[in-house]
């Protein structure tokens, strides 16, 4: 449980992050996007106790971050911007001084590093040294030693960055299967990241927050929501005429492999009527897909354009 | 304060991980035989005593203490790994504590292993060893001063250079500000109190005072209250400038 109220933060005349207020319980898993330098890594800084905001106030699991530093980060698991660690020390000797450090000693300690070890599956570099090892391991270790006293409370700033698709796939694949009582936030940039493992996803640009919402909620704002992608076996004129004639249908555009894209007017489900249309013009295709919706169309709409902001505070106020 | 244990152990272990340690030590006890023997005419001097050496050795703290203390915290901004160590439940001043007693502790070491210069002046002549006692006590308490205040300024920067310069800079202020140089320039016009605390100020009136053998509490007092303020300054300047 993290709940963030009216927080900000200031670098000298630098407004990193402006009066944001949210909260996450636990079993969510949140998704930060935005921009770089949108406030998210300075966000989870604060979240952990490393940096002092200028204003607001943070608890995590009950424990004000600001007061009582020390009892809420026995709750979170942290994986810091770039998964540092002593580059001098070995594997396993770096999760035994951050288990030591967290009170583990004995038996205890190396269950729980034998534990995180299968889980990141970091077997094979153990008595590596951690300077030799690639980007994909330093980063599964960051996250093994954010795992080890098993917190309530995850917090992973871009934990796939710099990981192929497998490593990639398989730290989501982690994530999702972490136990239903902890709370998580994840940084990214990558969207399909978020609908691929988060269950509500918050967009910041320039320190504020521009979209709170599940994924779905997301993808359905971007204009390919709803939109009917088709391929032709033969090019027909007389088709996209009627097809743009469609009540429902905003717009109809041509890619130039003879890809059409019919775009729906509010995002109102067309493909009944794109079909009827076809049929009747007896038409064959090779493609036929419905889009749920673009997340990098959403992402740029939301943290480029100002008057999306002013439509989104609007119909926040509507609910 | 298990958790200052660990942190010293890591510590220590990862001067030893490194070629760091053994460089240090090996410079260490090569530049004090040469101050010893030759500059300090340990022989010519025929008399069963450390003074050669312990005269020498703040000149050798001043340039090799800040070389240790400069990686501190320095390196640990550099690497990113203070975000790691200060977001572990452990309070700001154990942290800053234990990474202190580590490399004192260190250093503490390569002055033990000078004790050959010891096992001489006891095979040539018969000394005081109660003296000699005294005066790597002091030496030790004396380094301490010097680290000290090399952490509170390797935590200001990440570039190591710099701390190791800032370092140097105060630590040769505070050594010859009990100097006649300093204390002429001061005493033609200061009152006579501002002229005896300048002195007074020096690791040197203090570090003569313990390596001559007069075991005064207030010296040792000095160089413990020199070493709680540059930690306790070490701790709000972590505190106020974590993130740059």
């Amino acid at each position: 449980m993290i709940q963030v109220s009216n927080l900000s933060k200031k670098f000298d005349s630098f407004c990193a992050v402006n009066n944001i207020s949210f909260s996450v319980q636990p079993g969510e898993v949140l998704g930060f996007l935005g921009p770089n330098g949108a406030g998210k890594s300075t966000t989870m800084k604060i979240l952990t106790g490393f940096l002092s905001p200028s204003a607001g106030e943070v608890s995590v699991m009950g424990h004000n971050v600001l007061k009582n530093p020390i009892a809420a980060q026995r709750e979170i698991g942290y994986l810091p911007e770039g998964a540092p660690s002593y580059e001098d020390m070995s594997v396993i000797s770096s999760l035994q001084f951050i288990g030591k450090a967290r009170g583990f000693f004995g038996k205890e300690l190396k269950q729980r590093i034998d534990s995180v070890v299968s889980k990141v599956e970091l077997e094979s570099v153990l008595l590596k040294r951690v300077e030799t090892l690639s980007k994909g391991f330093r980063r599964r270790l960051g996250i093994a030693q954010a795992l080890l006293h098993d917190p309530k409370v995850l917090i992973l700033d871009e934990p796939t960055d710099g990981l192929d698709p497998n490593q990639k796939h398989q730290v989501r694949e982690l994530i999702r299967n972490l136990s239903q009582d902890k709370t998580v936030i994840v940084s990214t940039h990558i969207l399909e990241e978020v609908s691929a493992v988060c269950s509500r996803a918050m967009i910041l640009a320039k320190g504020e927050i521009v979209f709170d919402g599940t994924p779905s909620e997301l993808a359905a704002k971007s204009d390919f929501h709803n939109a009917v992608t088709i391929r032709l076996a033969k090019h027909s004129e007389v088709v996209i005429a009627a097809l743009k004639k469609l009540p429902s249908v905003k717009s109809v555009s041509v890619g130039s492999d003879d890809q059409i894209t019919v775009f729906s007017k509010d995002g109102q489900s067309i493909l009944a009527e794109v079909n009827q249309v076809l049929q009747r013009g007896g038409c064959l295709l090779d493609e036929l897909h419905v889009e749920v919706g673009r997340l990098d169309d959403v992402f740029r709409k939301v943290t480029l354009d100002d008057t999306m902001k002013a439509t989104l505070n609007e119909t926040k106020e509507q609910a | 304060m298990g958790s200052v244990k660990v942190i010293l152990n890591r510590e220590l272990a990862s001067y030893f991980a490194t070629p760091v340690a053994y460089i240090f030590i090996i410079i260490f006890l090569v530049l004090s035989g040469i101050f010893t023997f030759y500059l300090g005419h340990f022989f010519e001097r025929a008399q069963a005593d450390l003074s050669s050496f312990f005269n020498f050795i703040p000149w050798l703290y001043l340039v090799l203490v800040p070389a240790v203390a400069m990686r501190l915290w320095s390196e640990e901004r550099r690497s990113g790994t203070i975000e790691l160590l200060m977001t572990l439940p452990i309070s700001t001043g154990k942290i800053v504590l234990a990474k202190f007693l580590a490399a004192w502790l260190f250093i503490g070491l390569a002055l033990l292993l000078t004790f050959p210069i010891w096992l001489s002046v006891n095979y040539l002549g018969e000394p005081d060893n109660g003296v000699i006692l005294a005066g790597y006590i002091g030496a030790w308490f004396m380094s301490g001063g010097f680290l000290a205040i090399g952490s509170c300024l390797s935590a200001t920067t990440k570039n190591q250079i710099i701390a190791f310069i800032l370092t140097l800079v105060v630590c040769f202020l505070m050594i010859v500000s009990g100097f006649p140089i300093v204390q002429d320039v001061l005493s033609g016009w200061a009152p006579l109190w501002l002229v005896d605390g300048f002195a007074n100020l020096s690791f040197l009136t203090h570090f003569d005072a313990i390596s001559r053998g007069v075991i005064d509490l207030r010296d040792f007092v000095y160089f413990l209250v020199l070493i709680a303020a540059w930690l306790y300054a070490t701790v709000l300047v972590i505190d106020m400038k974590k993130a740059d």
